[in-house]
């Protein structure tokens, strides 16, 4: 093909993978195994410019370990599938840039709070059958409904949740005391914000809040704000809010009378 | 590439059999709203998904859902839209098609907010709209630019609240059918362990998505590689118009890792502006009209070609600028872009501008569907989303593919319905096809060692290089031709991919079996794109003209012969009835 004609104009602008590349190699040590056992194993692959772990990470499955499991998805921090641990902290592989790490080891391990499958893979199906079990958003209102952007600046947050379940793993309640059985994890609490305060649904989830979903047992560390890679202030705006709704419901010496005299129903009624 | 050299166990391997009066394959928008709909008919529905639930690609639609609700600027209509849509996709579209999109994507976006989707708001309180490529009025219902994360996740809370089964991380590779050619099953694996399902079911929803892993450079995820188009071509259904590849006008370009990445749509709607190195504003050259907003084929073609005569950026890009919207209102409409930016390339698109290219974003073409029902040319098979052809003809519009996925998503689910509420065969495969299938899947793990053995991330680099070169957004008949050589090669030497490891999570094997699905798809494109000898959309052939008549008339149908080949037919478009060919003439009346 020669320069210069119809053809070549037909091309795509090549070499220009070639822009990134360096004379640099870097290390990441990945953690290998099963639900058998496993450990680290020493990778050195070419530095490219730019680079974040889950590039590093593709790149060692493409030429050096065909069988390395990691999951992935949108590579843009958009749908939270390659949730890991790096050093330790849970993050996002996509969002986390190699250079961020200048002068360091780097060790990548899977999410600890859930049972693992393989290398990077954990078994995070847990998730879902809470999901499952959280009354959705109900109203009696046919859409299209009226509703003001400041009642969406307030919803805007909490839906904003991509579920990588990196609070879901950083939270001490499920990586430390498992207490997977009876309490729904960060995550859903955001779930849960949300449709709580959605103007136009009528459900009450504050009873199923305390004794299913077990928002008691969180202590308020904070820990899963650090971690929520799209920002989202869980404790302050999803969690405490929850739990000031379910302390007044079930707290309040006013209200537990009335319960006493009324029944539940009432209750419930009048806390939604 | 069947009974190729076995060298593993003919031992019987045991597999698990589910059954489902409906099989839907995908869990994106289409595929979770077909699901929906077979469930509220009360029949039993699996879903299948090579993903976690919630991570499919929809995920990454940004700018939002185009419905002619009226809501910001009331003159707009069904009639409007459809006249956009048919103008957009140059006339190869099916036309009814879009006249059912047009007319119920208004309700597919209310049913949304009813089930508790977020949309920004009017000052009236309504669902507000934004302006977007090619749409003569503010059209896009959205959320900021996360549109496809509140369809998705909401239409996910719809499906867990009803009785589907989802089967997770879970690949199709073969379908069914019985004696008569009717649908009567599908074989899948689990990716975590490797085990074998045999789904018995009359009726199959496919909602796969598309095929934009056969590019390298690509917004499509890593699942883009068309199982579902190949699975129902290869069980002989048609495809049509499969040369249409939507190259969306701005990917990111740089750092090389996120090269691809979208940036989107919604950057133009609220006023970006594209500009060369030189600083010109070019798209004045391009379409003077509707500069930034023309439709993507346009803005894709003007930014290639900046580059290519040397007006480029830096990195091989042009400049995409929002700055002038100030922090504040890129933070309320454009927060992921920002923090894409600036996360992944040490850009503050608030101070400074993008630089963005071209990246392979959609395909227009796919399986042939009865615009009613969704029902493909196999019986017991339906097809909606991007994985089914027709709606969009020679180029989409922005927003129309998240309205595509709930108009035909809730049609494909309630066709199949329908079909099974009126068939009384029976479903399932013999033991003996489904025994021949597990060694076909297995073969790149049981086969021994040779000198011949190829990776498949390799081969499938290989071909993403080809179809780069060879069938990009500008096209001609030597290169295309050449790049049919490379392909075929490509499909020559699958059978000698090997895998090291075990069944347990192995990507390498997974991405064995979606190579063949890849091949045989880019052949096809190729093969149609040596076809259309035209600039038609996104089939911009240089060495031919711009819309010659002959190809305004008609859609390519492939097929697959007796001997495996893929056979493509001329078929005429059918002329538009008087009540739709009426609107065009009073278009014209109005300019």
């Amino acid at each position: 093909m020669s320069e210069g004609d119809v053809t070549s104009r037909a091309h795509a602008p090549v070499g220009e993978e070639e822009l990134g590349g360096t004379d640099r190699t870097i290390k990441l040590n990945i953690f290998r195994g099963d639900a058998g056992g496993g450990e680290e194993v020493e990778y050195e692959i070419p530095y490219v410019e730019g680079m974040v772990v889950l590039d590093a990470v593709l790149y060692i499955q493409a030429h050096q370990a065909n069988d390395l499991a990691v999951r992935w998805n949108c590579k843009a921090a958009h749908c939270g599938s390659c949730s890991a641990e790096i050093n330790g902290m849970p993050k996002l592989m996509c969002k986390t840039r190699i250079d961020e790490y200048e002068g360091k080891e780097i060790h990548v391990g899977p999410l600890q709070a859930f049972p693992l499958i393989k290398d990077l893979v954990t078994d995070v199906s847990w998730n879902y059958e809470v999901s499952k079990g959280i009354t959705p958003f109900t109203t009696s209102e046919k859409a299209p409904f009226t509703l003001y952007e400041e009642d969406v600046e307030r919803l805007y947050e909490p839906k904003s949740c991509i579920e990588c379940f990196l609070c879901q793993d950083v939270c001490h309640v499920l990586r430390t005391h498992h207490k997977h059985p009876e309490y729904a994890g960060p995550r859903f609490f955001v779930r849960n914000q949300w449709l709580e305060m959605h103007p136009l649904d009528e459900a009450n989830r504050l009873h199923d809040l305390k004794e299913k979903d077990g928002i008691g047992y969180c202590n308020i560390t904070k820990c899963c704000t650090e971690v929520c890679p799209v920002g989202i202030h869980i404790t302050d705006n999803s969690i405490i809010p929850l739990k000031e709704r379910v302390a007044g419901e079930y707290y309040d010496p006013a209200k537990w009378l009335m319960r006493k005299i009324r029944g539940r129903r009432n209750g419930d009624r009048a806390a939604g | 590439m069947e009974g190729n050299g076995h060298s593993g166990s003919t031992a019987r391997e045991e597999y698990e059999v589910r059954e489902h009066d409906v099989l839907v394959i995908g869990a994106g928008g289409a595929g979770l709203r077909a699901a929906i709909a077979v469930a509220q008919k009360g029949m039993s529905v699996g879903v299948v998904t090579k993903s976690l639930l919630g991570k499919a690609h929809t995920v990454m639609a940004e700018g939002g859902i185009a419905a002619a609700l009226g809501n910001v600027d009331p003159d707009d209509s069904w009639e409007q839209h459809f006249i956009d849509t048919m103008n957009s996709g140059k006339f190869i579209n099916n036309w009814r098609k879009v006249e059912i999109y047009a007319k119920e994507a208004p309700a597919g976006v209310i049913e949304l907010e009813q089930w508790g989707a977020l949309f920004n708001r009017t000052e009236e309180g309504k669902i507000h709209q934004r302006p977007f490529g090619g749409h003569t009025y503010r059209r896009l219902a959205h959320i900021g630019d996360r549109t496809g994360l509140e369809m998705i996740r909401t239409l996910q809370e719809k499906l867990l609240t009803t009785d589907a089964e989802v089967y997770m991380e879970t690949t199709v590779t073969k379908l069914f059918k019985d004696s008569q050619g009717r649908i009567s099953g599908a074989l899948a694996y689990t990716r975590e362990s490797g085990k074998f399902i045999l789904f018995k079911t009359k009726a199959i929803v496919m909602a796969t998505g598309g095929w934009g892993r056969i590019y390298k450079v690509t917004s499509n995820s890593w699942e883009g590689t068309g199982d579902g188009i190949f699975l129902a071509y290869d069980a002989g259904a048609e495809l049509v118009d499969m040369e249409m590849v939507q190259f969306h006008p701005t990917g990111m370009v740089w750092p090389p890792g996120v090269r691809g990445i979208l940036v989107t749509e919604g950057v133009r709607g609220e006023g970006g502006i594209l500009r060369n190195a030189n600083g010109e504003r070019f798209m004045e050259r391009y379409d003077p009209q509707r500069m930034e907003l023309s439709t993507r084929d346009v803005v894709a073609r003007a930014n290639y070609t900046e580059v290519q005569e040397g007006r480029g950026t830096p990195h091989g890009g042009v400049y995409l600028d929002i700055t002038h919207l100030g922090y504040d209102e890129i933070m309320k409409r454009l927060p992921t872009m920002h923090e894409q930016f600036l996360k992944l390339a040490d850009v503050d698109i608030a101070k400074e501008p993008m630089e963005v290219f071209p990246t392979v974003h959609y395909n227009m073409g796919g399986l042939k569907v009865e615009p009613e029902s969704c029902a493909t040319t196999i019986p017991g098979l339906f097809a909606a989303g991007e994985v089914a052809g027709g709606l969009h003809g020679a180029n989409r519009l922005g927003g129309n593919s998240l309205g595509d996925l709930l108009v035909f998503g809730r049609r494909a689910g309630e066709g199949a319905a329908e079909y099974v509420g009126q068939s009384t065969h029976a479903a399932g495969a013999p033991d003996e096809e489904v025994q021949e299938e597990i060694r076909r899947v297995l073969e790149p793990l049981t086969k021994k060692p040779s000198d011949r053995d190829e990776s498949p991330y390799l081969l499938q680099e290989e071909l993403q290089e080809a179809m780069m070169q060879h069938a990009n957004l500008m096209r001609d008949e030597d290169s295309l031709k050449e790049g049919l050589r490379k392909v075929l090669a490509i499909k020559e030497r699958i059978p000698n991919v090997r895998v090291g490891g075990s069944r347990l999570f192995n990507p390498g094997w997974h991405a064995a079996q979606d190579i063949r699905y890849m091949a045989n798809i880019s052949e096809i494109i190729i093969r149609c794109a040596l076809e259309r000898k035209e600039k038609r959309g996104a089939q911009w052939r240089l060495d031919c003209d711009e819309l010659v008549e002959e190809y305004g008339k008609i859609n390519f149908v492939v097929k697959k012969n007796e001997k495996g080949e893929p056979v493509i037919e001329r078929r005429e478009i059918p002329p538009m009835p008087e009540h739709l060919a009426a609107l065009f003439k009073k278009e014209k009346t109005k300019v």
